[in-house]
């Protein structure tokens, strides 16, 4: 885990910050704390701990608190450490129509864990989410920002091959 | 073959592209406006065109913008709502990747109408990488002069922004759409005030879905009478319907309103007719908050008349047998679909989406997927349904935003056309158990693949 100290934005990113905020009218700077949020777990590991939402409440000149009650409130921010690789399965309806219990169960099954857990080694977090826009390509998954669409059993142990050696693990990019 | 205004540059390979998109005709329609055009009579031909808001609730956006306060020396806003997380739905996430000069047109025409001097494109986070093309696209615009200053020499300034969310979908429900622009927490506000007088930071704003933004270029190329044309009655224009489920061709579709529900479903210039030439069993028109119509009642009225797919038409008969038109997210059942299980994803995505400021829809959504699953597991009764029509009857009015009623209809729906089958799913479990209560996974063909 990183510690305190190593919470810092690289240079690039700070540029980033500031640029964000620059987005919003004078004084309305907090507008950019998603997008942060979003930065600061693609840049430190994959999840928001504490010390990297305190270190977001500062760069905004925030209290904490505000920042964890954003946090917690998307399902996108992770509150806990995640696998290097995060493997998002859509299981509403029109992805449930298609065969999306299949590839969830597959993946159980092969990855060896059930939906919301991380397998043992670290890569790999399975989760079920809610509707992704891809309904019309069902079923699908997300992993990384990338979607995979029109899923078959056989697409998706093509594609963990090459998860066992690629990391995605924010939706960031 | 229908009009197309929306999609009809789809087929052009790079129209992503500003240079591909102005050689087709893109900004012309802006330019024509910024130039010779006033904000008042450009609201003027939107109300004209009859266009109604595509984000769902289909309120006329020409009257929208109209109350649109106007204090002096307070800025302006305009918020283009791509949240795009109404399970079914997906067509703005098309339109934004192919193409997406044809909403930051809309924008700053939009804009421009309105006197925006500042417009966001609010965007669900997981739909980072379109994030990605918008933000391209408007940066091509800035770099070519037509975002910034003096835009074609009108003396308009403007500025646009994507911003993006973080998996939420009340947030596209507006007011709470403007509270996580302003880096809150998603909670709908109360209304009045609404946001045409108080939005974003407290001033007045605009809160358009993308299909209705987009949709301004070509009103305000053909003028807003030529586009009432075209449509049936109250429901004008084209529509973006995304198809899915058990259809030979899923996908989004460019409609004229009006078209026949049985053509648009059996055509094979749209969905192309049922998975394996199956029976249809089902459909849920317009996203997932709109009530489920069995076949019968979804391809005619219950007065016998073929059903289009207009706001009026599929709105006739009220909720007793008809349904919405929404957000155009068409979701297709084939005859094998238990609607319990279905309507379980739909109960679980509300209860996991409720942002809990009130008890009746907080407690209801988790209520009600509580029995679903007591019932899809073999262990229901006859009481669980009757408990469940009360409990989606006692959500509907007493909640601060919709998405409690979205939550009832679909649930109330399922159990006025499909009864029987919650009976039988309580009475019978052992025949529940033998069928693995879920659509049969040899027909979704993933098996096979
Ligand atoms: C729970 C809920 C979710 C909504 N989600 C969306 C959405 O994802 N996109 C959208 O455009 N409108 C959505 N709406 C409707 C918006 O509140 C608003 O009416 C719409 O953005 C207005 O734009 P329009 O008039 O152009 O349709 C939602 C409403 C509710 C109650
Ligand atoms: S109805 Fe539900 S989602 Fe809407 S404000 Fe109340 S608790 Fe939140
Ligand atoms: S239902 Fe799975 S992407 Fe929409």
């Amino acid at each position: 885990m990183t510690s305190t100290e190593d919470i810092t934005f690289n240079p690039e990113s700070l540029e980033k910050v500031k640029e964000l905020m620059k987005r919003y009218p004078e004084g309305r700077h907090k507008s950019a704390i998603i997008p942060i949020l979003h930065m600061a777990q693609a840049e430190f590991g994959g999840w928001l701990s504490v010390p990297t939402m305190d270190y977001v409440a500062r760069l905004l000149n925030i209290q904490p608190i505000e920042v964890y009650e954003v946090a917690s409130f998307y399902s996108m921010f992770n509150l806990q450490p995640v696998g290097k690789c995060l493997i998002e399965v859509c299981r509403t309806s029109s992805c449930w129509l298609c065969g999306a219990e299949d590839i969830i169960d597959h993946l159980e099954k092969t990855l060896g864990i059930s939906v919301g857990e991380t397998t043992p080694d670290g890569r790999f977090t399975l989760k079920a989410v809610e509707c992704l826009g891809s309904c019309g390509t069902a079923p699908m998954m997300q992993v990384g920002a990338d979607f995979h669409e029109n899923l078959t059993i056989k697409k998706v142990d093509e594609l963990l091959e090459k998860f066992r050696v690629e990391d995605k693990q924010s939706r960031y990019c | 073959m229908g009009k197309k205004l929306l999609l009809k540059n789809d087929h052009i390979p790079g129209i992503n592209t500003l240079e591909v998109y102005r050689a087709n005709g893109g900004y012309s329609v802006l330019e024509k406006a910024l130039k010779t055009m006033s904000p008042d009579a450009i609201v003027e031909e939107v109300k004209k065109s009859g266009l109604r808001g595509r984000g769902g609730a289909g309120f006329p956006t020409g009257l929208k913008w109209s109350f649109l306060a106007r204090p002096e020396g307070v800025p302006r806003y305009v918020v283009c709502n791509a949240d795009e997380s109404e399970p079914g739905t997906f067509k703005d996430r098309y339109l934004m990747e192919r193409i997406p000069h044809l909403l930051v047109e809309g924008m700053i025409a939009s804009s421009f109408a309105l006197g925006a001097r500042t417009s966001y494109i609010y965007i669900r986070g997981e739909y980072f990488y379109i994030a990605r093309i918008l933000e391209q696209a408007i940066d091509e615009a800035y770099k070519a002069g037509l975002l910034g200053k003096n835009i074609f020499g009108s003396g308009f300034d403007h500025d646009l922004y994507v911003h993006v969310g973080a998996g939420a979908y009340i947030c596209g429900e507006e007011t709470a759409l403007l509270e996580s622009l302003e880096g809150k927490r998603g909670n709908p506000r109360i209304k009045p005030p609404f946001p045409a007088v108080a939005g974003l930071y407290g001033c007045p704003t605009v809160v358009n879905n993308v299909e209705t933004i987009a949709a301004v270029i070509p009103i305000l190329e053909m003028g807003g009478e030529e586009y009432a044309k075209i449509g049936i009655g109250k429901s004008t224009g084209t529509k973006l319907i995304s198809a899915s489920g058990h259809i030979n061709k899923p996908g989004v579709y460019e409609i004229e309103l009006g078209l026949p529900v049985e053509e648009f479903i059996y055509s094979q210039e749209y969905c192309g007719g049922i998975k394996g030439g199956r029976k249809l069993k089902a459909v849920v028109a317009g996203g997932s908050s709109v009530p489920v119509l069995p076949a019968d009642l979804i391809l005619k009225t219950a007065g016998g008349e073929p059903r289009l797919m207009s706001y009026e038409s599929l709105g006739e008969g009220g909720f007793a047998t008809g349904t919405m038109l929404g957000s155009g997210g068409f979701i297709v059942m084939d005859e094998d679909t238990s609607i319990v299980k279905n309507l379980y994803t739909f109960a679980r995505f509300y209860h996991h989406e409720s942002c809990g400021q009130c008890s009746p829809c907080r407690e209801g959504t988790g209520w009600m997927e509580r029995i679903l699953h007591k019932i899809l597991d073999g262990h229901g009764t006859l009481k669980d349904i009757d408990l469940l029509w009360d409990i989606q009857s006692k959500i509907e009015g007493k909640t601060i935003c919709p998405l409690g009623e979205a939550a009832a209809w679909p649930v109330a729906a399922a159990i006025r056309h499909f009864r029987s089958e919650f009976e039988e799913y309580v009475t019978h479990p052992e025949r529940i158990r033998d069928i693995k209560h879920y659509y049969r996974l040899n027909a979704s063909g993933v098996t096979a693949g």
